[in-house]
C-alpha cells in the first residue's frame, strides 16, 4: 500500500517536473528568438534606415521605400478590409444572430482565419494580376484585406454578442429605428473591443509575406505608385536573407527587428485595451 | 384659428412621414449592406476555390491523377509531379506535432493546475505572444540561428547515434546540410506551439471546479485529476486545438521556405534538403516560365487548400462540440 502510494507520488513528481520544464521550454524559445534578433538587428538600427532607400549590394543604405510600401499596402487593407468584416459582423451579431447563414458564415470565417495565406496570393494572381497582366500594390493591398476581413469579423460579432440587450431595448422603446440603434448604441458600447480586432489584423499582417511575394512584388526603388510594383518590408527581409551579400542579410536583420516590434507593441496594445474594455 | 392649427397639424405630420420614411429607408438599407457583406464571406471562400481551380486547369488536364503520385518535377521538360511536396508537407508537419502536442500540453497542464497565480497571466501572455511573431521571423531565425547550430550539434549526434541503429537509420544517414526536414519540422513545432498551448488551456480551463476537487477529495494527485479527469473530460477540444495547430503548419510557408532547401525529392533521410507545397509555391512561382509550370504551381495551392481545409474543418467541428457542452 505505501509502496503504491510512493509510486503514484513519484509520477505525480516527474509529471511537475516534465510539466515545469516544457513550460521553460516554451519561454526559453520566445527570449532566445527575440534576443538573438535584438542581438543582430539593433547594432543596424540609425537614423540612416529611415531615411535611405534600399541599396545595391555593397553600398550604404536603409528601408526607407519599404517601410513606406508596407504602411500603403496596410493602410489599403484596413481601407478595403475593416468595412466589409465590421459589416458582416454586425449582420451576424445584430439582425440574423440565429439565422443559418450566420452559422455558414461563421464556419467559412473561422476557416478563412486560418487558411493558408500562401493560398490567398495565389487567388489574388489569378484575379487581379493576371487579368491586369502586371503585378502592382492594388493586388497587395486586396490580398492583405481579405487576411484582415476574418478578423474583423471575428472580433466584431463576439464583441457586439457581449453588448446587453437592454441597451437595445431600451433604444428601441424611445423610438431609435434599428440601423440607428446598432450604429450608435452598439458600436459605442463595443467600441474597444471593435478596435481590439483592427489592431490584431494590423499586427496579423504587417508580417505577412506569402500573399504578397506574386501580388505587390518588389521594387527597389522609391515609388508609391500603386499601380506599380511597390517594396514591402517582409519582401525586402525574404530577399535580402536569402542573398549572398553580409549587408543585405544585417539589413534584412533589422528589418525583421522593426517588424517584430511594431507586431508586439500592436498585440500588446489591442490586449491592455481589451482588458479595459471589459472593465468599463 | 382652427383652421391654421389644422393646417400645421398637417404640415408637421407630413415632415414626420417624410422622415419616417426616410429612417426606414436607411433602416433597409443598411440591415441589406450587412446581410450582402456577410455573403461576401462566403463569397471570398467560393472564390478562393473557383479561382484555384480555373488555374490548375491545364495542369490537371495535362498530367491527369498521375499528378499527385509522380514525383518528378522537370520546369526544362515541363513534367510536373505532386508528390514531392506533398510529401514533404506532410512530414514536416507530422514532426511539427510530435513535438508541439507533449510540450503544448504540458505548459496547459502546468499554466492551469501547477502555476501560481501571479504567475498565470504573464507566462499565457508570453506564449500568446510567441503566436503573433510574424513566420519571416522564425524563417530568418531558423537560417541564420537554428539551421549552423543543428548542423554543428545535434545532426552530427543524430547521425552517430541513432544513423547506426538498425531499422531506423535510413532517417538519419547522410551529411548533416543543417538546412532540411528535420529543421523544418522543428521551426514548424515552435510555430504552432503557442496554438496548441493556448487552446489546451482554455479548455483544461473551462472543466467545472467540482469534478477537480471531488477528484481530489478521494486522494488523487494532482497529475492523476489532470490525466484521468481533466483530460477525458475536454478530449474533443484538445484534438480540436491539435487539428488547428496542424492546419497552420501545414500551411505555413515562409518559416519553411527558409530552411527546407527546396529540393524536389524524397530522400529516406530527415536531414535531407526536401520541399514542401507551399515552399514550393513561394521560391517557384514568380520565376515560373510557361503556363503549365504555373498551372502546376496553382494546382499544388489547389491540393494545399483542400488539404487544410478539411484539418480545419474537423478542427472545428470539434471545437463546437466541446462549446456547446461547456456552455
Amino acid at each position: 500500500m505505501t509502496a503504491r502510494y510512493a509510486g503514484r507520488r513519484r509520477r505525480n513528481m516527474v509529471a511537475t517536473i516534465l510539466a515545469l520544464a516544457a513550460t521553460l521550454v516554451g519561454i526559453g524559445w520566445l527570449a532566445l528568438i527575440l534576443g538573438s534578433l535584438l542581438w543582430q538587428g539593433f547594432s543596424g538600427l540609425s537614423l540612416a534606415v529611415f531615411t535611405q532607400m534600399t541599396p545595391p549590394p555593397g553600398a550604404q543604405g536603409g528601408l526607407l521605400n519599404p517601410i513606406v510600401g508596407s504602411l500603403m499596402l496596410t493602410a489599403l487593407a484596413l481601407a478595403i478590409g475593416t468595412p466589409i468584416g465590421i459589416l458582416a459582423g454586425t449582420y451576424m451579431a445584430e439582425y440574423g444572430r440565429y439565422d443559418r447563414l450566420t452559422s455558414v458564415v461563421r464556419f467559412i470565417n473561422d476557416i478563412l482565419l486560418s487558411a493558408p495565406s500562401i493560398v490567398i496570393g495565389l487567388f489574388i494572381y489569378e484575379v487581379m494580376v493576371a487579368p491586369m497582366g502586371h503585378f502592382s500594390g492594388w493586388a497587395g493591398g486586396v490580398a492583405l484585406a481579405v487576411l484582415v476581413i476574418p478578423v474583423v469579423v471575428r472580433t466584431t460579432e463576439d464583441m457586439l454578442t457581449l453588448v446587453p440587450n437592454a441597451l437595445r431595448e431600451a433604444a428601441t422603446s424611445i423610438g431609435l429605428p434599428r440601423s440607428l440603434t446598432i450604429r450608435h448604441i452598439c458600436y459605442r458600447a463595443a467600441q474597444a473591443g471593435m478596435i481590439t480586432g483592427v489592431l490584431l489584423a494590423v499586427a496579423r499582417i504587417s508580417g505577412e509575406t506569402a500573399p504578397l511575394l506574386f501580388t505587390s512584388l518588389n521594387n527597389q526603388f522609391w515609388s508609391a505608385n500603386l499601380n506599380a510594383p511597390i517594396a514591402s518590408l517582409p519582401i525586402v527581409i525574404f530577399q535580402f536573407a536569402l542573398s549572398p551579400y553580409k549587408d543585405w542579410q544585417a539589413l534584412a536583420w533589422t528589418g525583421a527587428l522593426i517588424i517584430t516590434m511594431a507586431v508586439l507593441v500592436l498585440s500588446i496594445t489591442a490586449r491592455s485595451l481589451a482588458s479595459t474594455g471589459k472593465q468599463s | 384659428m382652427a383652421l391654421r392649427a389644422g393646417t400645421l397639424v398637417s404640415v408637421r405630420a407630413g415632415t414626420r412621414a417624410r422622415a419616417l420614411d426616410r429612417l426606414r429607408l436607411s433602416d433597409i438599407v443598411f440591415r441589406q449592406l450587412t446581410r450582402a457583406a456577410a455573403f461576401g464571406v462566403l463569397l471570398l471562400l467560393s472564390g478562393v476555390i473557383v479561382a484555384l481551380m480555373v488555374g490548375s486547369l491545364p495542369a490537371l488536364r495535362t498530367f491527369g491523377l498521375s499528378f499527385l503520385m509522380t514525383e518528378r518535377w522537370n520546369p526544362v521538360t515541363e513534367k510536373f509531379g505532386a508528390l514531392a511536396p506533398i510529401y514533404g508537407t506532410l512530414v514536416t508537419s507530422f514532426i511539427a506535432m510530435l513535438i508541439a502536442v507533449p510540450i503544448g500540453l504540458m505548459i496547459a497542464f502546468f499554466l492551469t493546475e501547477l502555476c501560481p497565480q501571479w504567475l498565470r497571466r504573464p507566462i499565457g501572455i508570453a506564449i500568446e505572444l510567441l503566436a503573433g511573431i510574424p513566420s519571416i521571423i522564425y524563417g530568418i531565425w531558423g537560417l541564420f540561428i537554428f539551421a549552423p547550430f543543428l548542423q554543428g550539434t545535434l545532426q552530427p549526434l543524430l547521425i552517430a547515434t541513432l544513423g547506426h541503429m538498425p531499422g531506423i537509420a535510413p532517417l538519419f544517414s547522410g551529411p548533416p546540410y543543417g538546412i532540411g526536414t528535420l529543421t523544418a519540422g522543428l521551426i514548424l513545432a515552435i510555430m504552432v506551439l503557442p496554438f496548441v498551448t493556448s487552446i489546451s488551456r482554455d479548455v483544461f480551463a473551462a472543466v467545472p471546479t467540482v469534478l477537480k476537487e471531488a477528484a481530489y477529495g478521494v486522494g488523487c494527485t494532482t497529475w492523476e485529476v489532470a490525466r484521468y479527469v481533466v483530460l477525458p473530460y475536454v478530449r474533443v477540444g484538445v484534438i480540436g486545438g491539435v487539428m488547428l495547430g496542424l492546419g497552420r503548419a501545414l500551411g505555413e510557408t515562409m518559416a519553411v521556405t527558409f530552411v527546407i532547401g527546396n529540393a524536389h525529392r524524397i530522400s529516406a533521410s530527415l536531414l535531407a534538403p526536401a520541399t514542401t507545397i507551399s515552399a514550393s509555391i513561394a521560391n517557384e512561382f514568380t520565376e515560373a516560365v510557361g503556363d503549365l509550370y504555373t498551372s502546376s504551381l496553382t494546382a499544388l495551392g489547389l491540393i494545399l487548400f483542400v488539404i487544410t481545409f478539411i484539418v480545419l474543418a474537423i478542427a472545428r467541428y470539434m471545437l463546437m462540440r466541446i462549446e456547446r457542452r461547456i456552455g
